[in-house]
């Protein structure tokens, strides 16, 4: 078989590093455009709930009880202050700190996990049901796309932990923790309108 | 409207009735699409023999060559192409805005015969056929008819639009564009002809398997034939008047028939099928889909669901004397 | 051989090792060369496009006199639903993203795409995409609502069975795999181009498959929402689409159409970036306007969000909405227009030679730019009250579809097709597949728009005697038959090629770009060293320069910088992996379960998950430190 005609060597790249992190390395941009796509959904379900209230007279229409605020506000502060670890770990992975990103890994799984709990008691007492009328539908659509969210990235959360404990950790897999981070920070950030819309627009409106 | 015989030569050529097309319109509305339509064709036109005539120059240039590849032209003399296109980018703009304000005129006449409805007519979609409801000015009350519409010349008449089931389109293109008849929404659409004559109209939105034959008559008459159209729909059934009309009747309001169609003055109260009151009055059957003559009413009568498969009547076994005689008795109840 | 070409051929056969797929079918269900995925890719769409071709042929037959009872009604509606289904979901983006992933990194001088796992797990979704649709046929739970389904008629109350559920998943899963293919490819084209080549330096391809792309990413979320709605309505009593129950029909329609008009420019934009590359290459200079071309695509991507009422314009919005949109959707014509100068002001200002590729390309200006004027009829909302849900709209997109996207598609299938296989396809066929399927298109369309105007609605099976439809709807048949044989000329002519044609070597056509430095076919990890390029038509100026010091034991790719491509790191790339086929299976148990019962989502991401953990499990030296060290026996 012939080869492609040589081309003219100008340098080396064998020279180059062989990781980097944040928005150099290449799964960064993976990570962001999974994000785009997510934030897009959450944008257009938000719309579809806004839509359906600028067609109701009163909202939430009559004869429909407001969503309850106990487990939905200590779920929102637990998921608010797990940003903070959540912080704190991602910047333990550019300093290469194995020891301490394996606990912060366990860390941010056991609190995923508490909060997944109270996900799951704000769920038990989510009135009115999907099926009541629009207005039932799409708040647990919100809930329910978010929810989705909150266990996938639980879940990447505990095998990170797994793996990480053991294995030799490399600059790729310090990479993958920085992104599992940013996508937590994302669905944190998701949830502030979420929240503020199946909660208090129903009481404010 | 210069092009007016050309457009009906056109109609006439393809054998086509101009009872539907929005090529020969006879109402204020259709009148309006009619000449920005033209206005489209004129610009369109200009545009694209534009873009034929510069793509022919480039062939031009191609010409002769077919094998090898010349080497590259790696910095060609651009300003003259540049230049051209700024002024092709300004046609373009010129074009838009044009179109643009044309369209925007006639959305504006479009809107402005709201103010001026004389009539109110509530029509009614179903799978696969059109309730059509008139107020009577005598009592008040409403007359139902169904699957043919009347209006009075010149005088706007506002239909109201309501769906039975899914979305349907009310679409009368000689009279005006179309506007979808949405289950759970309340349009309404504004017709003023202008001409005398019978029109057609179709269902324009897919809407289950007899989507196809969801047709509709339109007749355009003068206010005096409109009126007495109008009090002759509102009296309750004719008598028959022989033996086979009379038996025929019994078929109609006592059998199953009854439990979906309403003959008023009889015992035949339903409401989920057409109202046969004056159904020996209409133009067609089936929502369009049969001319109205005594054998096309027996056969519909007996078959449906070889007519028009898949539409809501069911087939009803008669036996072919009983269909007979209901066909006698429909046909009469003009 | 001097000593010099025996280590050049060292060197390569020890890419070759590294980069080598395993043999038989253990290596068709594992590889992740890109070049294999896109090509199944293609085999597959075209496919599609002979059983959507067959049943529009089936459509005409029905439709060439009045009153023909051959189709029940039922037939004739799943044909169309099946028909428009087929070629927006299963034919037209996927083609569109198998080009992409074949093309893009050979003109980016890189070795694999971003992600190579992702691209495999994209195809395999998107056949279950084409199972999801094509198998309930065989099993008469047809689909028969057409290409979009409105409820009420797709609803619960109207709809009973579960032939909407069976089209609203179809979509699921090609939704998923063509948002896999875009973040793949976004990606790509902004991390892993070849030193040199700035945003500024970067060909129209490869910016029309960016743009196409990052619509994508923003598009198709929509129709997802929208079918899940659909489904949710339908399987567990939600209201989202039930005017009964508070909702209304019309959200369906906002949701579908937010992602139904930028999908068409989806369609459209990856073939803008065919014919720029063909004109540029037989019209022997660079693309007039390219700072016009790149404003123009990047106006048409962001406007395409803004028009989607204009399919709502016989709902009975407010008069005000409608004007906005017909104003937004006229102005889309601007950035259209311009590029159709820039494509002729090439040939004009160039020396131009008609190949068969510049065959389509002519094709592809006739047939558009009537499917774009026809189309600014329609953006008028005034004028759209009679044209839409005619055939005369069905004329409009059928031209700016067929003419817009499929005639540069073929033309871009006949131009690297020598590249691909290494051998030349028939001038001769060539020209007569274009002739046959040009002419038998617009005969078979454009009697459309006439009809249009003349009265038919769209969707019916029979029309009556007195309609006058007759003798159009004939010719349309004509037209429609002709265009076919053209394509089982093309069909015959591709597959002779491809076992008997003349070898083409790596550059037949002189073409401007970096996938013409690589041999034809190129191996599987495309060019032995690391090209760098410092202008938009590499091939052309000069010589061709490179890097060496990529892996060569291993499989690596270059990362670069976003803006100026300055090289970054040395990326480890995959090999061959079972686990996007096995992810993507469970991902169909998860979709198809799902139709039954809502349960479905739970138990059936649990093999997902499983799939996906062994995916993404890194494969490195067990630890030496921590709790779970590796302990020494």
């Amino acid at each position: 078989m012939t080869l492609a005609r040589k081309p003219r060597i100008i340098g080396d790249l064998s020279s180059l590093p062989d990781s980097a992190h944040g928005a150099a390395h290449l799964v960064w941009w993976g990570n962001l455009g999974f994000m785009l796509i997510e934030g897009t959904g959450f944008a257009l379900a938000i719309g579809a709930y806004l839509y359906i209230t600028s067609i109701t007279r009163s909202w939430p229409p009559a004869g429909d009880p407001l969503p309850p605020l106990f487990w939905s506000a200590l779920f929102t502060i637990g998921l608010l202050v797990s940003e903070a670890p959540n912080l704190v770990v991602k910047r333990l992975t550019n300093r290469h700190d194995a020891e301490r990103v394996r606990l912060g890994v366990l860390a941010m799984t056991i609190i995923g996990a508490g909060l997944l709990v109270l996900r799951g008691f704000e769920i038990a007492v989510l009135v009115p049901s999907w099926s009541r009328d629009a207005y039932g539908s799409v708040m647990w659509m919100l809930m329910i796309l978010h929810t989705s969210h909150i266990v996938t990235d639980f879940g990447d959360t505990a095998v990170q932990a797994a793996w990480l404990y053991t294995h030799k950790i490399g600059p790729d897999q310090f990479a993958d923790v920085e992104d599992n981070c940013n996508y937590w920070s994302f669905v944190v950030i998701a949830w502030l309108p979420i929240y503020a819309i199946i909660y208090w627009l129903p009481r404010v409106l | 409207m210069r092009s007016r015989p050309a457009i009906a030569a056109t109609l006439a050529l393809g054998g086509c009735s101009g009872a539907q097309t929005p090529l020969a319109p006879v109402a204020d509305q259709a009148g309006s699409q009619y000449h920005l339509l033209l206005l489209m064709l004129w610009v369109c036109g200009v545009m694209y023999l534009l873009v034929i005539g510069f793509l022919i120059i480039g062939l031009w240039r191609a010409r002769g060559r077919h094998a090898a590849a010349p080497p590259p032209l790696l910095e060609p003399a651009d300003d003259r192409l540049r230049r051209l296109l700024a002024v092709w980018a300004a046609v373009v703009v010129i074009g838009l805005l044009v179109l643009a304000g044309g369209s925007f005129l006639v959305e504006r006449s479009l809107a402005l015969a709201q103010a001026n409805e004389s009539l109110r007519i509530r029509v009614t979609a179903h799978q696969y056929w059109w309730r059509i409801a008139y107020r009577d000015p005598a009592s008040g009350r409403w007359v139902e008819t169904a699957n043919e519409l009347h209006l009075p010349v010149a005088r706007t008449a506002r239909i109201e639009l309501g769906s039975a089931d899914v979305i349907h389109s009310f679409w009368v293109p000689n009279i005006s564009g179309k506007m979808d008849v949405i289950p759970g929404r309340a349009n309404a659409i504004d017709l003023t002809p202008r001409r005398l004559g019978w029109f057609r109209g179709q269902c324009a939105e897919f809407c289950g398997p007899q989507h196809a034959h969801m047709g509709f008559d339109v007749k355009v008459e003068t206010s005096a034939a409109f009126d007495a159209w109008l009090a002759a729909q509102a009296r309750p059934a004719a008598a028959p008047r022989d033996a086979e009309q009379a038996r025929g009747m019994e078929v109609v309001t006592r059998e199953q028939c009854a439990m979906c169609h309403t003959v008023r003055g009889t015992a035949a109260i339903g409401r989920n099928g057409p109202d046969l009151t004056h159904i020996g009055s209409r133009h067609s059957i089936a929502a369009g889909t049969l001319t109205m003559t005594r054998a096309h009413l027996q056969g519909w009568i007996a078959q449906p669901q070889a007519i028009k498969p898949g539409t809501m009547m069911p087939t009803v076994t008669l036996s072919p004397a009983d269909a007979n005689a209901a066909a006698a008795y429909l046909e009469s109840l003009k | 051989m001097t000593d010099d070409v025996i280590a050049e051929r060292a060197r390569h056969d020890r890419l070759l090792a590294a980069w080598r797929d395993p043999q038989g079918l253990w290596g068709f269900l594992t590889t992740v060369d890109h070049k294999r995925i896109a090509a199944r890719y293609v085999v597959t769409t075209m496919f599609l496009l002979f059983l959507a071709g067959m049943l529009a042929l089936d459509m005409r037959l029905q439709l060439s006199a009045p009153d023909v009872h051959r189709m029940t009604p039922q037939l004739y509606d799943e044909s169309f639903a099946l028909h428009g289904s087929t070629m927006l979901f299963l034919v037209s983006v996927p083609v569109m993203e198998a080009m992409a992933i074949w093309l893009v990194p050979l003109m980016l001088g890189q070795r694999n795409l971003a992600f190579p796992r992702l691209a495999a797990f994209s195809y395999w979704l998107y056949l279950g995409g084409v199972l999801m649709l094509w198998v309930p046929h065989l099993l008469d739970v047809t689909p028969d609502l057409g290409w979009f389904e409105y409820p009420p008629l797709s609803g619960p109350a109207y709809s009973p069975g579960h032939r909407a559920d069976v089209w609203a998943q179809m979509i699921t899963f090609t939704e998923v795999a063509a948002l896999a293919a875009s973040v793949n490819i976004v990606a790509t084209i902004l991390k892993l181009r070849p030193p040199g080549m700035t945003l500024a330096k970067m060909p129209l391809f490869l910016w029309a498959m960016l743009v196409a792309s990052l619509m994508t990413i923003f598009g198709l979320p929509a129709v997802m929402l929208a079918t899940s709605m659909l489904i949710s309505d339908r399987l567990v009593s939600t209201n989202f689409f039930s005017p009964a129950g508070g909702g209304d029909v019309l959200l369906f329609q906002h949701i579908w159409w937010f992602f139904g008009h930028p999908e068409v420019y989806i369609i459209f934009i990856p073939a803008v970036g065919f014919v720029s590359s063909i004109v540029e290459t037989f019209s022997r200079r660079p693309i007039f306007g390219h700072a016009a071309m790149v404003l123009s695509m990047l106006a048409i991507g962001v406007l395409a969000f803004g028009l989607w009422v204009h399919h709502m314009f016989a709902v009975g919005l407010p008069r005000l909405g409608n004007d906005f949109y017909t104003a937004a959707s006229l102005t889309i014509a601007l950035p259209a227009g311009v590029q159709i100068f820039c494509w002729i002001a090439t040939m004009v200002g160039g020396r131009p030679r008609l190949s068969v590729p510049m065959l389509w390309v002519v094709g592809f200006v006739v047939t558009f730019v009537i499917g774009g004027l026809s189309g600014v009829m329609t953006a008028s909302a005034p004028l759209d009250l009679q044209l839409t849900d005619t055939y005369f709209v069905v004329a409009h997109f059928h031209y700016v579809l067929v003419g817009g996207a499929i005639f540069p598609l073929l033309g871009a299938f006949c131009y690297w097709f020598p590249k691909a296989t290494g051998r030349l396809m028939s001038k001769r066929l060539g020209a007569t597949a274009f002739v046959l399927i040009f002419g038998g298109f617009n005969i078979g369309f454009f009697p459309m728009h006439i009809l249009g105007l003349w009265g038919m609605p769209r969707r019916i099976y029979t029309y009556g005697p007195e309609m006058g439809w007759g003798a159009l709807n004939l010719l349309a048949t004509v037209g429609a038959a002709i265009s076919i044989a053209g394509g089982i000329v093309f069909v015959v002519d591709a597959w002779r090629s491809f076992r008997s044609g003349q070898p083409a070597g790596d550059d037949p056509w002189g073409g401007s770009t970096l996938e013409w430095a690589s041999t034809s076919p190129p191996p599987p990890f495309n060019f032995d060293y690391t090209p760098a390029i410092d202008s938009l038509t590499p091939m052309w100026t000069g010589e061709l320069v490179a890097y060496d010091g990529l892996g060569i034991d291993k499989r690596e790719l270059l990362v670069t910088s976003v803006a100026d491509a300055e090289p970054l790191y040395r990326q480890n790339s995959v090999g061959p992996s079972i686990w996007p086929l096995i992810a993507s299976l469970g991902v169909a148990v998860l979709f198809v379960g799902s139709i039954f019962t809502p349960w479905a989502i739970v138990w059936g991401a649990i093999p997902v998950a499983i799939a996906l953990t062994f995916w993404f499990w890194p494969t490195r030296d067990r630890a030496t430190t921590g709790p779970f060290r590796k302990r020494s026996s």
